[in-house]
Order: structure tokens, then C-alpha cells, then sequence
């Protein structure tokens, strides 16, 4: 077996890595029991290290221990706890190890899809010993690639390094392109250097063939976004990229990858972006922010964008959309991710809170800047979070209705109903917007027509006990009056007052408070001003429990839920997360926005059956409120009640209160927002309409994920 | 007598091979089988019928109760099929395919129709392996496995 053959001088840095790929370690993640044994024996056979699990969730914390302990990773595309590709999504970004994709389905756009999300291979079930045999070379070939900065990839590269055995001559060959590759992508002499000198000793200390893998943190990521930017795309080379960077550590061949990463998931977002700003005409809100967010520079976007680019093109477009919608309020594409920033802030980690909340800051009604995107991003992750905490915590900030006017942004945070959290953390968004928990909430329970100006206002001020849900531990947000509260305080956007942001912890409630009075000029009264609007929107956020998730969700939900899938399926990884929290919350926000009306269930499990509920209702209103303008929180108010269980009810109220709002508020609403709402009504129509099979399978896969 | 056991062991395999109730897969697994780990494929071949019962049931279900959801019915079918194909199980996995296949196309009763000749071919299969396992423990450890060997 050429396995076998295969002795030593391929060195791949590793301990243990003698005689590669024997003895190679492979994570093997699939969630079916048998496969999974049968996979481990196989793999076994061929002489590697296995280690194996049914969790995806699990796998990825393994890899996030220890990056180096493992070489290989090998998973099923279904699982239930996380979409395989999500997975791979994350590992190629974190981790930057091979992952090689299994499914029993061969459907060609299930390939195809694996390919694009950076799979090595794809292996069909049930597998067989001799493509295993080879799963090796994906291995050899990414060392290669990434030691090339490391100077040490000239060893590889020679070919001779090592190995000279006979197995070895797949490795030189590869190795001789390799190094060509490096070569010429080296015009440094470093390397050539090297090499000489490396060839001697290939079996040099692997630190030196091999420098620990990079991992790109959020800041690290930041920073390189933020350097591109400024050089421009076209002029974006690795190397003046990463004396911008100023990084330690750093290697050109680092960055060269990940810029390569980066620009795939820039095109993905591309086709969001022009979905968006297809919208963003429609509506006629400024283009640049919805292109931005679209385009956000990245930070949240690549990851988001990357992994649920897909979604958050969808999202943003479609889901968002009717969420969006309100987002475009002000300027539309910006607000909802702005919002979403803000309200990204899932608690769970509270990490989210906190870059939601910075989102939050940034969100303020000018276009969403690529910080804001970031900030987006943020908020999106907490939602991620969320998700990790639970089930689908989604609290996906909606997004601040700057535009229209006072900058309303609301951030709606459409928790999840699992974790409270999340929708603590949106209140948060919410609150720092209305400084009152939540704003918008109003009297969940009926504030149909108050939901301008009464009962939403009053009920921001309790937000802060909503909001202290949030740190509370979710749970109290699920409680349905406590969402209706915090919703209420969160929805309170427009009252920003900023303050309370009870979200504890995390959230730089600071940073929302600031935002929130941006946003905030809002006078509760809901019905007047746009930022009650926010409100409204932000009513639905919250998701209490399950059941109220798809209330609050309403749309935003549904896009939380969404996003949220999206993000779980994406997860591109705690860090990610913010990135993809941000991206959910836009996304959600939108969703939110349209949802509330009709009450987008949340994806989650609840969602199914909200969804029913909730859809149904939702594309009612929300079409009636795209007109509006307002947030299209949306009618469901009438159909959630009797749906929704008493949370839901709840989250009616919200959204009858949103609905109220919207009407009132709609009619004041601009004209920009009424397009908006009529773009996003039809979308959110549609995408209600969709959303209950999206919906349906998002939240499967979301309920999965969870 | 040994050396009855295992010809009619193999004999078992072979008509088993050749009627399409096991595949290659099933040689695969056979082969994994060694000293370490002697029951590999009975141990298997259990694993999977506990774990396929579970499935089966929840299809089941998916399809007596309430306006059906292809989506999941398709999810759950979907990896009963890995599973099945995982062990070599090859009428049972064809019929899976054609589940499926109803599935996209939302035909509930047709559906229907081919849940039951899973199953039926679920039990059919257990029944013949249960059977050649027998056989494989009583021709001895070095009869089972390998397949080839004769002793």
C-alpha cells in the first residue's frame, strides 16, 4: 500500500508525522452511528489516527483546542446539529485544515456546493477503503501550500525532501509543482534560500517547515479588511496587504490565502449585493448602504457572506427585504444590518453583546459602513451564539431605522426562543436604542392601535428589566410578558434613550446607548415617528421561547431564524459569529421587519409551527405594512394571537402594536419607506410564502443545528 | 463438520451476494473483520438494526401523522439509506432511492407504498443475516470473516 510505503522525509511538522500519511489524524464527524464506525475501521486500516464523533458542534471544538492536533477532517454533509457544509465553512476558515466532505448523496449541486465552500474532496457513501487510501494527499497538498511562507516549504517543495521513497513520488511530483508554485509566488530570495538549505534537512524541526496555522481572529481579520480597503481591491496584494497589517507572525503566504478566501466570498456577496441593491432602487433608499451591506468590507461579511453569503444575499435581499425593508427606512440596507448589529448582540456570549453593541454604535442611520457591516456582523454572531447557547437564540437586532430620518434603527432583536439570551441581547439593542429595555414592545399583549405611542412606550421603560432578562438568562425573555417587555423596551428604538440596556454584560450598552440616541430621536410614540417604527419591529424581536420566537421573529425572526440557520449553517465560528450574528440580525432584522408582521415564525422548531402561524398572518400585514412603510411589524396581530400561544400572543401584540405602528406610522412613513414597504411587502410576501418551506427547512436545519 | 459450516456459510454469502441482498460493502466490511476485532460485521450488522428500527419508526410516524413533511420524510430516508448502504444492504437501499425519489415528487401514497417495502425488506434481510451469522459463529472464528477461508 502506497500508504504504507510512505516513510518518513514528508515531514509534515508534526509529531508523529514520520512515516505520513501513516499515522496521519483524522477527525471524522458524522452523526450516523454506523457510517461513523464503519469510517473510523476503514480509516483505521489505512494506518491513520482517527478520532471520531457524531456532533459537529462537538468536532469544531476539538479543532478549536488544539488547530494542530488533527490533519485531516472528514465530514457527513447532514447532520442534524449543523449543516456539513457550515462546518466546513469553519474549519476552512479558522483552521484552514482539508476537509473532506461524505454524503450518500451524489446530487452534483451538492458537490458543487462543497467545492465552493473550499471542500478537498467528496466522497460518496458508502465509502470505500481505497479512496480512503489516498485522502492523504489532500493533506501533503495544503502543507505544501501553507509552508510556503514558512520557508520551509522549500523542502517540500523539492521533493526530495525527503521522502525519496518510492511512495514519495506523488508527494515529489506534487512537491515539484509545489515549489514552482512557490517559487514563483516567492520572489523573495528567502525562499530559494531556504530551500537550499532545507532540502539538506527536511527533516528539519518541523517548526520550521511549518509555522503553526494562522488563525484569523475577528481582529485579524478586521485588520485585513481594513487593509485591503484601504489599498483597493484591485491593488490588494499580499504583500502590501501585509505590511499594512503590521501583523507579527504574519506570513505573506498567510495572507495570500486568505485574500483568495476573501474575494470568493466577496462574490458571493456581490450577488447579494446586486440582489440588494436591486432592492435598495426598488425602494429607492440609498443603494450605497444596502450595497454595503452587501458588501460589507467584510468583516462580517466574509464570514457571514462566505458561509451564508448565501443567505445573507437571500437574507438580505429576500429575507431581508421584507425586513430589510424597514431597514431601508433609512437608508435602508443599512439600517437592517445596522440594527441587526446592534441587535446582533445575542447574548450568549455576551462577546456578541458587545460587538453588537458596537455595532450598534455604528449603526446609526448613515449607511452602513464596512464597520457597520462588521458591526453587523457582530450583532449577527451573537446570534450565532445564540444558536451555540441553544436552540436558536436568535436575537437578531433589527436594524436601526436611521435612515429615515432620526435614524430610528431599531434593533430588533429577535431572540430565539430558546435563548432568551439572545432576545436579551436584543433588547439590549433595542433598549439602547429607546434606552428603555425595549421600545417598541409595547403592551405585547394588545397594544394594537397604542402600539405608536402607548403601550410600546410604556413598556420600554420596563425594558430594563427585560433587558435584565437578557442577563437574567433568557429564560425570562421567553416569558411572554417579559418579552413583551423587553420587546417592548427594545422596540422602543426610537426612544434610545440608551440606557438601560440592561443587556448586561456583553453589550456595551454604552455603545447602544450612544447609538440609541442617534437613533432615537424617537419619541415613543410609535406611530409618529419612524423610530417608533423601530418599535414596532423590534416588538416582534423578541423571540421568547420557541413559541415566541416566531412571533417576535415575525419577520425578523423568520430572518433571525434564517440567519440564524444561516449562520449555524455557516458558522463560520465564534468569531465568525459576529460576523454572521451581523448578518443574521440585517438579515433577521429585515426578516423581522417583514416578519412581524406576519409574525415570521422562527425558524427554530417553533418556527414550524409558528411559521404556520406566523406566515400566514405575516404576509397578510406585512404587505399592508410595507405600505406603511412603517415596520412592517405587521398584522399578525390578529392571527398570532390566536396562534401563538399566550407568548405568541404576546409577540401579537407586538406586532399589532407594530402593526398599529406601522399604520400610524406608516402614514407618516416616507416615501422612500413606503416604497421600501411595498418592495419589501412583496418580498416579504414572497418571502413568507417561501419562508414557510425555507422557513420550514432552515428551521429544520436550524432546529438540527441546535 | 467445520468445513461444512463455513462452505455453507459461504454458499449462505454467495446466494446472498447473488439475489442483490448485500453488496460489496458487506465483502468490504468483512475484510475489516481480523483477530482484533472478530465480530466486526455481526456487531455491525446489530448496530444497524437498532439504529434503523429507531429511523424506520420516525418514518413511520412522519407518514401516518397529520399533512405529511416530504422534507423531513426525505431527511430521515436519507440517512437510513447511508446507513443501509453503509453495511451493504442493497435492497434496501434501491428501495430507499425510490422512497426518495416519491418524495421530491410529494406523492404521499407512493410514499407509502415503498415505506412498506423498505421495511419488508429490512425484516427479510435481518432474517437471512441472522442466519448467515449463525452459521459464521458455529464454522468457528477463523470461518467467520474472511469468507474465504475454509478450514
Amino acid at each position: 500500500m502506497t500508504v504504507e510505503d510512505q516513510r518518513g522525509s514528508l515531514v509534515d511538522g508534526d509529531a508523529g508525522q514520520d512515516r505520513f500519511p501513516v499515522g496521519m489524524r483524522v477527525l471524522a464527524v458524522d452523526d450516523d452511528p454506523i457510517c461513523l464506525k464503519v469510517l473510523n475501521t476503514l480509516l483505521q486500516k489505512c494506518q491513520y489516527h482517527v478520532t471520531t464523533t457524531n456532533q459537529a458542534v462537538l468536532a469544531l471544538k476539538m479543532l478549536r483546542e488544539n488547530r494542530n492536533k488533527f490533519d485531516l477532517v472528514i465530514s457527513d454533509v447532514n447532520m442534524p446539529d449543523m449543516d456539513g457544509f457550515k462546518l466546513l465553512e469553519h474549519v476552512g476558515l479558522e483552521m484552514d485544515l482539508p476537509v473532506i466532505m461524505l454524503s450518500a448523496h451524489s446530487d452534483t449541486k451538492l458537490v458543487m456546493k462543497g467545492v465552493t465552500h473550499g471542500a478537498c474532496d467528496y466522497l460518496l457513501k458508502p465509502v470505500r477503503i481505497e479512496e480512503l487510501k489516498n485522502i492523504w494527499q489532500h493533506v501533503l497538498r495544503r502543507k505544501k501550500f501553507d509552508c510556503k511562507e514558512q520557508n520551509k516549504s522549500p523542502n517540500e517543495d523539492k521533493g526530495g525532501h525527503g521522502t525519496g521513497d518510492s511512495g514519495q513520488d506523488v508527494t515529489s511530483t506534487g512537491n515539484a509543482e509545489q515549489s514552482k508554485l512557490s517559487r514563483k509566488r516567492k520572489d523573495q530570495n528567502e525562499d530559494e534560500e531556504e530551500e537550499d538549505e532545507e532540502n539538506e534537512n527536511e527533516n528539519e524541526d518541523p517548526s520550521n517547515q511549518k509555522k503553526p496555522r494562522v488563525v484569523w481572529s475577528v481582529e485579524l481579520h478586521r485588520k485585513f479588511v481594513a487593509a485591503v480597503n484601504q489599498l483597493g481591491l484591485e491593488k490588494a496584494f499580499p504583500k502590501k496587504i501585509l505590511d499594512l497589517m503590521n501583523v507579527e507572525g504574519l506570513t505573506r503566504e498567510n495572507v495570500a490565502s486568505h485574500l483568495q478566501k476573501y474575494r470568493l466570498y466577496l462574490k458571493r456577496v456581490n450577488v447579494m449585493a446586486t440582489q440588494q441593491a436591486s432592492m435598495a432602487a426598488v425602494l429607492g433608499v440609498n443603494d450605497s448602504s444596502y450595497l454595503r451591506m452587501a458588501s460589507l468590507d467584510g468583516f462580517g461579511d466574509i464570514r457571514t457572506l462566505a458561509g451564508s453569503g448565501r443567505l445573507s444575499s437571500s437574507a438580505l435581499s429576500s429575507s431581508y427585504t421584507p425586513g430589510g425593508m424597514l431597514g431601508r427606512l433609512n437608508s435602508t440596507a443599512g439600517l437592517t444590518l445596522r440594527g441587526i448589529t446592534s441587535s446582533g448582540l445575542i447574548q450568549p456570549s455576551g462577546q456578541n453583546l458587545s460587538s453588537s453593541v458596537n455595532g450598534l454604535g455604528k449603526l446609526q442611520p448613515t449607511l452602513l459602513p464596512s464597520n457597520q457591516s462588521a458591526s453587523l456582523f457582530q450583532g449577527i454572531p451573537t446570534s450565532l451564539e445564540l444558536n451555540q447557547l441553544q436552540q436558536s437564540k436568535f436575537i437578531t437586532p433589527i436594524g436601526d431605522f436611521n435612515p429615515i430620518r432620526n435614524s430610528t434603527g431599531f434593533t430588533v432583536a429577535t431572540s430565539f426562543p430558546d435563548n432568551r439570551v439572545t432576545v436579551a441581547s436584543s433588547n439590549s439593542l433595542l433598549s439602547s436604542v429607546s434606552s428603555n429595555p425595549l421600545v417598541l414592545q409595547g403592551n405585547p399583549q394588545h397594544n394594537r392601535g397604542a402600539f405608536g405611542n402607548q403601550s410600546p412606550l410604556g413598556v420600554v421603560s420596563r425594558t430594563p428589566d427585560s433587558f435584565n432578562i437578557r442577563s437574567g438568562g433568557s429564560s425570562d425573555f421567553l416569558d411572554n410578558n417579559r418579552s413583551n417587555e423587553s420587546w417592548q423596551g427594545a422596540v422602543q428604538l426610537s426612544r434610545f434613550s440608551s440606557t438601560s440596556l440592561p443587556l448586561s454584560e456583553p453589550f456595551n450598552q454604552d455603545q447602544l446607548l450612544s447609538n440609541n440616541s442617534n437613533i432615537s430621536s424617537t419619541s415613543p410614540h410609535i406611530g409618529n415617528s419612524p423610530i417608533s417604527f423601530p418599535s414596532t419591529s423590534a416588538v416582534s424581536a423578541p423571540l421568547e421561547d420557541s413559541r415566541g420566537n416566531t412571533q417576535c421573529q415575525e419577520g425578523f425572526i423568520g430572518n433571525v431564524v434564517q440567519n440564524m440557520n444561516y449562520t449555524s449553517k455557516q458558522r463560520w465560528e465564534e468569531q465568525k459569529q459576529n460576523y454572521n450574528q451581523n448578518l443574521n440580525h440585517t438579515v433577521s432584522a429585515v426578516n423581522f421587519m417583514v416578519s412581524a408582521n406576519g409574525i415570521v415564525s422562527p425558524f427554530g422548531r417553533s418556527l414550524e409551527q409558528n411559521n404556520a402561524t406566523c406566515s400566514k398572518s405575516f404576509d397578510v400585514s406585512l404587505i399592508p405594512q410595507l405600505h406603511g412603510g412603517a415596520l412592517s411589524i405587521g398584522q399578525h396581530s390578529e392571527v398570532e394571537k390566536s396562534d401563538l400561544d399566550t407568548k405568541m400572543n404576546d409577540n401579537a401584540d407586538y406586532l399589532l402594536e407594530q402593526t398599529k405602528l406601522q399604520d400610524g406610522f406608516m402614514h407618516n412613513s416616507y416615501d422612500s419607506l413606503d416604497d421600501i414597504m411595498n418592495s419589501m411587502a412583496k418580498r416579504e410576501h414572497n418571502q413568507m410564502m417561501l419562508s414557510d418551506g425555507e422557513f420550514g427547512f432552515d428551521a429544520y436545519s436550524l432546529g438540527s443545528c441546535l | 463438520m467445520d468445513k461444512n459450516l463455513s462452505q455453507r456459510q459461504l454458499d449462505m454469502k454467495r446466494s446472498l451476494l447473488d439475489q442483490g441482498y448485500l453488496d460489496e460493502q458487506f465483502i468490504q466490511l468483512e475484510e475489516l473483520q481480523d483477530e482484533d476485532s472478530p465480530n466486526f460485521v455481526e456487531e455491525m450488522v446489530t448496530t444497524f438494526y437498532n439504529n434503523s428500527a429507531r429511523l424506520l419508526e420516525n418514518i413511520e410516524q412522519a407518514l401516518v401523522t397529520g399533512p405529511i413533511d416530504f422534507a423531513k420524510l426525505d431527511n430521515y430516508m436519507h440517512q437510513f439509506k447511508g446507513s443501509s448502504s453503509s453495511i451493504g444492504a442493497t435492497r434496501v437501499k434501491n428501495e430507499c432511492t425510490r422512497f426518495r425519489e416519491h418524495c421530491t415528487a410529494a406523492n404521499a401514497e407512493g410514499c407509502i407504498r415503498t415505506f412498506l417495502r423498505v421495511k419488508q425488506e429490512h425484516t427479510i434481510l435481518r432474517t437471512k443475516l441472522e442466519t448467515y451469522f449463525q452459521l459464521a459463529r458455529q464454522a468457528g472464528p477463523s470461518a467467520s470473516g474472511g469468507g474465504a477461508k475454509v478450514r
